[in-house]
């Protein structure tokens, strides 16, 4: 194999080197392991076998395509059938079923839940939150609170056409700016803003009366006389601990001087009918929905604070933020008004 | 064995400053991996826009690889083809400028990262003007290399010259081929890809497969071809194998790009492609392990207490699990789970730190006392210390990466009984947060060995020698 022709054999194993030396280094004239020949072999045969069997080579003409007639394309619409073929089983029914029979019908009521949970999952937890809990703005949906109302065929009707979404059967209702549009100067909407906060529970300031006649005058129209709120407006309940825009004294100055409008988007055009059908299943055990039939279960709230209460209450404000920073109109609160 | 009086002038000035350099960027990298895996947990260190993760994490990869690797092949390629050729290295100048020219490149590119300067190619990062700079330290560096060869004293050229060869020419030839582009302005950074489309990914990716080909794989070879027999003061075990060996490892590993590509716009027949030859590359790649192990052979007493073999053994290990889990990977049903998953990062620091991270260290453990002229390092109770630290490390981080990938995999997929998906993204994302955890731990272990290093070069360098063990060592032997 080479000019030196002199054997050298290791002394420690007792083979032959190759008769070179570099810096020292010396190489042994082992044979290749039989094994990593063989190894070597069989996984160049198992190749050939693959080219043959699958797509493989390019041609003049596109590709060779393989006895097994695969291609990734075939892979994925058989591994989507299987998964469609599971849903496929329930789907008929679910889809001929009204919102009654799916309630009472164990198998489609299973169905609903885990095709509502997968769709909240994917499309709506992005804002209300994983567990569905919301934020700021973006309402929980496991309390029994409704903006909307939360009967099945309100929760459906909310989620096809969305909330001031971009389509006639939207939801849609816009409270005024009443102290940017100088509906109310600064003192009445301090005013209305310390009554509003009283009607839960927080002790009313010595402006309560001059605020309650506001309120009568300009909000109880969607609100109610008791400020209840009232679903064919989307007008929150104010008699409540809960607030999608916080209840701080500031919040709830700026939503009264500044107004809110959430926005959600139609959820019609990008889900099936049956997925929308399963959502509201699914929102609708969520969040304690309310039953077609006695609409007067909303009514039991909590009453008015009565008027002996806050008669010895300390006059301080609890949570007084300064107002100043609604002077300047919000430009974002603009831009969600209804067109 | 040569004695000292026909020992060449060799340049053992530049294997300096390419030793130093690469404990340096080690240190960098590492440190870098290090931060952005705590990014990984705590999202609220991602600061704006300098350090967040985008922008660091080309700067650990680079780091890593081209900066530490990179410094790394650029030293014991230098020492490695003087001594096997008998030779001095060609042009001190020339290869002056290669380190100083690598170095700016490094800078360079690290720069253009932090400064959102990126043609966001994967290892391929640096924009236009750095790949331009880099070509001519490249072929500087080639010409070094080639000119040393052809003036050797030695008609043979030792195996470790044909790895190390073919890593110079091979990086060089993916380097023009992934990153012709044209740039915008004369004065601006930005480029535009001649690639687009399907085309851009497959150069890509060929590119990038390649780069762990030759540069991690091929350069390292060439690596442990010298300094585990060295180490070991005994013959390669088969001359035959490291030519079989060599050849198929250069002619499979260029097809195998593809398999990175698998389910996407890539043609099936491509893709076919990819994942075949990355079957038949299994063996070419087992034969460099197969030839650094029985290298051994005769010699495995000396496992028991050289920590610098242990390094090499173990690094031999890694380099056999993962050269064994990448063709895995390439099947098409098992990359249908693994790919895109952590999974992947796994099966690469396994390749990373314990085949290139510890061959590495176990050639610098065996150059430093060499180059600097002292008889041993500092302290060989602290290479053994960074030796387990560091394995540590490296277990505590692919034992959290594999359950983590095949998890995530998993859980992606999942469609329950009634045929709908299971989880959200976010929920999977929560589900990582122990297993990301677990990897900090280990990566904070493979640092503090490197530093543990760092600081052994520094008191070797001194010329200290740890006088308590050397002491204790002596009566040992005494006795």
């Amino acid at each position: 194999m080479s000019e030196d022709k002199k054997k050298d054999i290791d002394q420690i194993s007792g083979v032959e080197t190759t008769g070179h030396s570099w810096d020292g280094l010396k190489e042994l004239n082992n044979p290749l392991p039989r094994w990593w020949v063989w190894v070597f072999l069989v996984t160049i045969v198992w190749s050939g076998w693959y080219f043959v069997a699958y797509p493989a080579w390019p041609t003049l003409s596109g590709h060779t395509e393989g006895t097994k007639g695969y291609t990734q394309f075939k892979e994925l619409q058989e591994s989507q059938d299987e998964i469609r073929d599971r849903q496929q089983a329930y789907l008929e029914r679910f889809n001929n079923a009204t919102y009654e029979e799916i309630l009472d019908d164990r198998e489609l009521y299973a169905f609903a839940m885990a095709g509502g949970a997968s769709a909240f999952k994917d499309n709506c937890a992005t804002c209300h939150g994983t567990g569905a809990a919301g934020g700021k703005g973006y309402p929980n949906l496991i309390d029994d609170d409704w903006l909307w109302g939360g009967k099945l065929t309100d929760i459906h009707q909310t989620l096809l056409h969305g909330i001031r979404a971009d389509n006639y059967d939207t939801r849609i209702s816009q409270m005024p700016s009443f102290g940017k549009d100088k509906l109310l100067n600064r003192a009445e909407v301090e005013a209305v803003t310390d009554y509003v906060l009283s009607l839960s529970g927080t002790e009313p300031k010595d402006t309560f009366e001059q605020g309650q006649e506001i309120f009568r005058k300009n909000c109880a129209t969607c609100h109610g006389e008791d400020g209840k709120g009232m679903h064919e407006f989307g007008a929150p309940n104010l008699t409540d601990a809960i607030w999608l825009y916080g209840g701080k004294r500031a919040d709830v100055f700026e939503s009264i001087y500044v107004a809110r409008a959430g926005m959600m988007p139609a959820w019609g055009p990008r889900l099936d009918e049956p997925t929308i059908r399963q959502l509201t299943v699914y929102l609708h055990q969520l969040g304690g929905g309310e039953s077609e039939l006695d609409a007067d279960l909303e009514e039991q709230e909590a009453p008015l604070p009565d008027e002996g209460q806050y008669k010895d209450a300390p006059l301080e404000s609890p949570e007084y933020e300064n107002p100043e920073e609604f002077e300047t109109p919000i430009e974002e609160e603009d831009a969600a008004s209804p067109e | 064995m040569s004695s000292a009086a026909e020992t060449p002038n060799y340049n053992y000035d530049i294997v300096r400053k390419f030793t130093l350099a690469t404990l340096f960027w080690g240190v960098i990298g590492l440190s870098a991996g290090v931060f952005i895996a705590l990014q990984m947990v705590f999202p609220d260190l991602n600061i704006e826009p300098y350090l967040s993760f985008g922008r660091l994490r080309p700067v650990h990869t680079s780091a890593v690889i081209f900066a530490f690797g990179g410094n790394a092949l650029f030293a014991t390629s230098y020492y490695v083809v003087q001594r096997t050729c008998g030779v001095r290295l060609h042009s001190d100048k020339l290869s002056n400028f290669t380190f100083w020219g690598y170095q700016a490149f490094i800078v360079m590119a690290a720069l253009g990262y932090v400064l959102g300067v990126n043609q966001s190619k994967e290892y391929a990062e640096p924009e236009w003007y750095a790949d331009l700079w880099l070509t001519v330290v490249w072929v500087a560096y080639l010409y070094v290399y080639m000119m040393t060869i052809i003036k050797r004293k030695v008609s043979h050229l030792y195996v470790a010259n044909w790895f190390y060869l073919a890593f110079i020419i091979t990086v060089a030839i993916l380097h023009l081929g992934n990153g012709l582009a044209l740039p915008v302005s004369l004065m601006g950074a930005k480029s535009y890809s001649a690639y687009a489309g399907v085309q851009s990914a497959m150069i890509q990716w060929w590119y990038g497969h390649n780069a762990v080909g030759f540069f991690l794989t091929a350069g390292f070879l060439g690596m442990m071809y010298y300094f585990v027999p060295k180490q070991a003061n005994r013959p390669i075990y088969s001359y035959r194998l490291s030519i079989v060996h060599f050849w198929s490892l250069i002619f499979i590993y260029m097809w195998a790009g593809p398999h990175h590509l698998h389910y996407t716009s890539l043609p099936d027949w491509a893709q076919t492609l990819g994942m075949t030859f990355s079957i038949m590359l299994w063996m070419p790649s087992w034969g460099g392990m197969i030839n650094g192990v029985m290298t051994l052979s005769g010699a495995w007493h000396k496992l028991r207490d050289d920590p610098i073999l242990q390094f090499m053994i173990i690094s031999l290990a890694f380099y056999g699990m993962s050269t064994f889990e990448g063709p895995l990977m390439s099947i098409r049903s098992v990359n249908a789970l693994s790919h895109y998953t952590e999974w992947t990062i796994g099966h690469v620091h396994s390749g990373a730190l314990g085949w290139v991270g510890f061959i590495t260290y176990g050639a610098m453990y065996h150059l430093v006392p060499k180059l600097w002229g002292r008889e041993r390092m500092y302290s060989t109770k602290l290479i053994s210390m960074h030796l387990w630290i560091a394995t540590l490390g490296i277990v505590l981080y692919i034992a959290a990466l594999w359950p983590a990938g095949i998890n995530q995999g998993l859980m992606w997929r999942e469609y329950n009984d009634m045929g709908f998906l299971v989880n959200s993204i976010i929920e999977v994302v929560v589900a990582m947060k122990p297993y990301y955890m677990i990897r900090v731990l280990g990566g904070l272990l493979y640092l503090t060995g490197a530093l543990i290093m760092a600081y052994n070069v520094w008191k070797t360098i001194r010329g200290d020698v740890n006088e308590k063990e050397y002491a204790t060592e002596q009566q040992g032997a005494a006795a």
